[in-house]
């Protein structure tokens, strides 16, 4: 892991592998949890107006 | 007075929204554990970089000429340091301003630097003991006038551009350089066993967590941004959101470095100063969102909320 | 749990043996005025509620909790690191963990900040009256990239001393670096391990206390719509 990391260029942009690979991995988990479907558990009982 | 809206009571706020259980301690709970798992595994796995600090004797030996030509720099007031202005001293080599703006120069002195005296004179003076061409050699140094002192070491920092290494000690052709090759030498020498490290750090008390005098002489030398160089960190290379080695840095100073890879900032005097309004004012609209028309609307006109709440919209239709 | 107390009169302490009798806002002074308002908004019940709107269910929403779960394993293993003091790290392997620990949990924390934030924007979460919150978690952003700088600061390795010599610049430039000194270990040091975390946290804290309080906000077109009747009586309804 301490060997120099391996850099893109695309015009005036520098990024590191690393770095790359971190955003991209924000990226697919906000991306997932608006599509992933969260677990409905026991929310429609119907009775929700009392605790 | 001025009448304040209350805040709308929760039960208000929710009325006629559907309810469901939800266990905010167990989400808690899962999270902590998980979140310490994920981490205990990268640690275990890749673990964090630690590349050791650069020290002035590992420049001295790995690099003299450029070591000395520094020193012969800085003793000459003609290092970015020496130059420097506030907070060091009354420089105006990187003082920025933004017009009549110039909160550098407000500031004042407060972190006294003396480069001649500080990086070279004071070390040598402390240095003397039981080395009488050393004491005889500052002594003359000492003597001479301002203008004289000048001559030698331009005459000196001009021949080291083509010095040679015989012996593992710097050496220029022959010229008029009265006793700076000697001070030169000297310095080298005690750079080599430590002692310059140590007295740049405690040369006025024992106890001392203060490493602007080390970090600026480093920072003047060439030796220091090779080092960076070879690890991707300077400025040029986005290097503020990098870290060392294959591990990730700091990707939220994205925005923070980018202006520095574009015009005018690329070339301009007080790129630093300029980033920093820039940031500042950046920083503010962030904070501000709620307020600014059309940023706050964005949402709205793209609806990733309709991902959000896409339940919430089938059930209410 | 709250009393219908009559047309609008917010919960009151009632006086002495006379249960249920409105009494004057006065009695009881600042200290009553203070009781008033934590109980009613932050009491256990409005803290640690059972149920949440269903519209809370997307992932969208675990964000937040996962970033405060980071963040207790940046302190705790900051506090090993801090106990141990700043040189061990760089000689134990047990030490190296920990600090290994403390960078992995640092950038678990902003990445999944940042993921918040950017759930929070793309949901209006300042809306219906919780621009404050967004205020403070903007603030909180802030704050933890200075607590993250300062962190790189002390590292005591390479990284720190280049960071130090090229940020340094930018500093002066604004006239703080002679009260902000970057090449001061001591200096970045009490702030990294005290000043900043203890402000960091108190600001999450007032973050978690405004979003508990508040509720969660309603998504975007179904409005908060206020009770045309003014002054009618509360319903239990929609707790």
């Amino acid at each position: 892991m301490n060997s120099p990391a391996p850099y893109l260029h695309w015009g005036f942009i520098l990024i590191s592998l690393p770095n790359l690979v971190l955003i991209a991995v924000m990226v697919a988990l906000f991306i997932a949890a608006l599509i992933v479907p969260f677990p409905h558990g026991a929310g429609h009982r119907g009775r929700d107006d009392d605790d | 007075m001025r009448a304040r809206r209350p805040p709308i009571e929760k039960a208000d706020y929710y009325r006629g929204v559907r309810m469901a259980p939800y266990d905010l301690v167990k989400e808690l709970s899962i999270a902590l554990v998980g979140m310490l798992v994920v981490v205990l595994l990268l640690s275990a796995l890749l673990s964090s970089p630690d590349v050791p600090s650069a020290t002035i004797q590992a420049w001295a030996k790995s690099d003299p000429v450029d070591f000395v030509t520094t020193a012969a720099t800085e003793l000459a007031g003609q290092s970015p340091t020496a130059q420097y202005g506030p907070p060091y001293n009354d420089g105006s080599g990187s003082i920025q301003g933004l017009g009549p703006i110039e909160p550098q120069q407000w500031a004042g002195v407060h972190v006294a630097v003396n480069a001649p005296l500080d990086f070279v004179l004071e070390p040598l003076a402390q240095s003397t003991t039981g080395n009488p061409s050393l004491r005889a050699a500052l002594g003359r140094f000492d003597a001479a006038s301002p203008a004289q002192q000048q001559k030698w070491l331009n005459a000196y920092i001009q021949a080291l551009g083509s010095a040679t290494l015989a012996n593992a000690e710097v050496t220029v052709k022959s010229g008029a350089y009265g006793p700076v090759p000697i001070l030169m030498t000297q310095l080298l020498g005690l750079a080599r066993t430590g002692g310059l490290d140590a007295l740049l750090l405690t040369s006025d008390h024992f106890y001392q967590t203060d490493y602007s005098k080390p970090l600026l002489f480093l920072g003047d030398g060439g030796y220091f941004s090779g080092l960076a160089q070879a690890q991707d960190l300077t400025g040029s290379q986005w290097g503020m959101m990098n870290e060392t080695g294959r591990y990730p840095g700091q990707a939220w100073l994205w925005l923070f470095t980018l202006w520095y890879q574009v015009p005018p900032f690329t070339t301009a005097s007080n790129a630093d100063l300029l980033v920093v309004v820039v940031m500042t004012v950046l920083s503010l609209a962030l904070l501000l969102i709620p307020f600014i028309p059309g940023l706050r609307d964005i949402p709205r006109w793209i609806p990733v909320h309709r991902l959000i709440w896409r339940r919430h919209y089938q059930h209410t239709g | 749990m709250t009393e219908t107390g009559g047309a609008g009169t917010p919960p009151s302490p009632p006086a002495d043996g006379v249960a249920g009798t409105p009494v004057a806002e006065a009695e009881g002074g600042w200290t009553a005025a203070v009781r008033g308002r934590l109980t009613s908004r932050l009491s256990v019940d409005e803290l640690l509620p059972a149920r949440q709107p269903a519209y809370v269910g997307s992932w969208v929403y675990v964000f937040g909790v996962v970033t405060i779960a980071a963040l207790v394993w940046v302190v705790a293993s900051g506090c090993v690191l801090a106990l141990m003091g700043s040189a061990w790290w760089h000689t134990s392997s047990l030490g190296h963990f920990f600090n290994s620990i403390h960078f992995w949990s640092v950038q678990m924390f902003f990445i999944f900040m940042v993921l918040h934030l950017w759930g929070q924007y793309w949901g209006a979460g300042w809306r219906d009256g919780r621009a404050k919150t967004w205020m403070v978690g903007v603030v909180i952003f802030l704050f933890s990239i200075v607590t993250a700088f300062t962190g790189y600061l002390v590292q005591q390795n390479f990284d720190s001393q280049w960071i130090a010599v090229n940020a340094k610049d930018a500093v002066n430039s604004t006239g703080l670096g002679g009260f902000f000194n970057v090449l001061n270990f001591g200096q970045m040091y009490g702030l990294h391990v005290m000043l900043l975390p203890i402000g960091v946290t108190l600001l999450v804290v007032l973050h978690i206390l405004q979003v508990r309080s508040r509720g969660v906000v309603r998504p975007i077109g179904d409005p908060y719509v206020p009770e045309a009747t003014a002054g009618g009586v509360t319903a239990e309804a929609g707790r």
